[in-house]
């Protein structure tokens, strides 16, 4: 017999019981569906103990690492903390050691955790502001020992919060953030792949971050690939780093492409994410990370898979599944 | 495949939970891929498509199965008002066959699980 906690009570599990019955049981609302670790309808997240490797079949990598499971597979062998996906919320203080532009229309801004914090990067954290308005952004950085974030904060016309940041936010302030979130991030493991990487924008953000976690934390050996997509030059603002690190690591190969005029060779005109899958029409074994404008990702999943790449090897900004 | 297997089921023999996992991910790219009937895979999730296809991949292999018809009726009924078809359910079993002969599996086994999905043509067209 263990104990399931979720939300504010405890229940017992009875003789084999799994964690979805003896929520169901307890008259929980919680939803399932096949009750067979098929459909994943049961997603749970355990917020203690590693859950039975049994409960995470047919999961993500990025799922498993973060202690996710399917309820209806789950007999816990110990006490286990538990909570619905995404439903975890609590918030963080930081302060804002820097911020400056990277071009026009993008902010970077550099955040300092006032306690230790967990994250990959690329996943994503909401930012919230004192009264309340909240924005979700994802990690350009790799983990630190100083706790810090970086984000690149596109500034929208009539964006509520990111002409807030723009105009008011200075270094010094704080701001509170949610634990990060969502599975577009590296996975450790197999060095040898070959990663496909899709942004346009400011989708370059989680993107950065995972080429960085990559080369740099685990040495990833096979190829990396990074497409950047633009209407213009100005928005490919960070063409210089990302050249630099193509000097770096041979393995890395960075094709700025632009949607509008091209007046320099270094650009390939077209949209980002149909120069990559007609360069790799084979994507078998490979792992693909699409991150920006949520018609180019839902299109490029699609293609991606058509050409051979794994559903569970597609990897997308989670912002568009939340929908904030 | 070799030795007598007559005591196995259908789904032991065909590989249980591995083999459908090998399958779906072909079935739906066949499927996503055949212009007869990839418009009705329009604006769908495809992570949740896919748990489905695996889910109905699981029944017609004869595995567990813990929807009900009226299931399938209600999930197929929006599809039915858009023109969905005998013709698209035949193309949907030829690309499941397909599957498992690329898989390798005997025309014998695989006749029993076009046997299987064939149960769910009248649900699935809803009549």
């Amino acid at each position: 017999m263990t104990r399931i906690k979720f939300g504010e009570q405890t229940f017992e599990t009875e003789n084999n019981e799994t964690v979805l019955n003896t929520l169901l049981r307890n008259n929980m609302q919680v939803p399932y569906g096949c009750k067979a670790g098929v459909c994943q309808c049961c997603l749970m997240r355990s917020l203690d103990n590693a859950p039975p490797e049994k409960s995470q079949i047919g999961l993500k990598d990025t799922q498993k690492n973060q202690d996710y499971f399917l309820a209806c597979l789950c007999e816990p062998e110990n006490d286990m903390s538990v909570s619905l996906p995404n439903t975890e919320i609590s918030w963080l203080d930081a302060e804002v050691i820097e911020k400056k532009n990277l071009s026009t229309n993008v902010i970077f801004l550099k955040l300092k955790s006032k306690e230790p914090l967990a994250f990959f990067a690329g996943q994503f954290v909401n930012l919230r502001r004192d009264d309340g308005v909240i924005r979700s952004y994802s990690i350009a950085n790799i983990h630190n020992a100083e706790h810090e974030l970086e984000f690149h904060i596109r500034i929208l016309p009539n964006g509520q919060f990111s002409r807030w940041v723009a105009d008011e936010l200075t270094v010094g302030m704080t701001l509170s953030f949610s634990h990060a979130q969502g599975d577009c991030h590296y996975v450790e493991g197999k060095t040898e792949q070959s990663l496909l990487l899709i942004g346009t924008g400011t989708g370059l953000a989680p993107l950065y971050g995972i080429i960085r976690d990559a080369l740099s934390t685990h040495k990833h050996q096979g190829e990396i690939h990074l497409f950047h997509g633009s209407h213009d030059a100005s928005g490919l603002y960070l063409e210089d780093k990302l050249t630099t690190l193509t000097q770096i690591y041979p393995n890395f190969h960075y094709t700025p492409c632009l949607s509008g005029e091209v007046n320099d060779e270094k650009y390939t005109q077209g949209r980002a994410n149909d120069i990559a899958l007609q360069k790799f029409p084979k994507l078998d074994g490979w792992r693909v990370y699409l991150c920006g404008r949520p018609e180019m990702v839902l299109h490029s999943k699609r293609t991606a898979y058509l050409q051979g790449a794994s559903l569970k090897e597609i990897y997308v900004d989670a912002h568009l599944l939340i929908k904030i | 495949m070799t030795g007598t297997t007559t005591n196995a089921t259908l789904f032991e023999q065909l590989g249980g939970e591995a083999a459908v996992n090998a399958a779906v991910d072909i079935f739906y790219r066949k499927v996503l891929a055949d212009y007869r009937i990839n418009r009705f895979f329009d604006g769908v999730d495809m992570d949740t498509q896919a748990a489905k296809q695996k889910a109905f991949l699981t029944m017609a292999f004869g595995g567990p199965a813990n929807y009900s018809g009226q299931d399938m009726r209600n999930g197929h009924a929006k599809l039915v008002k858009m023109g969905l078809d005998d013709s698209h359910f035949d193309a949907v079993v030829e690309n499941l066959a397909a599957t498992l002969t690329e898989l390798g599996v005997s025309a014998e086994l695989i006749g029993q699980v076009a046997a299987i999905a064939e149960t769910t043509r009248a649900d699935v067209l809803g009549k």
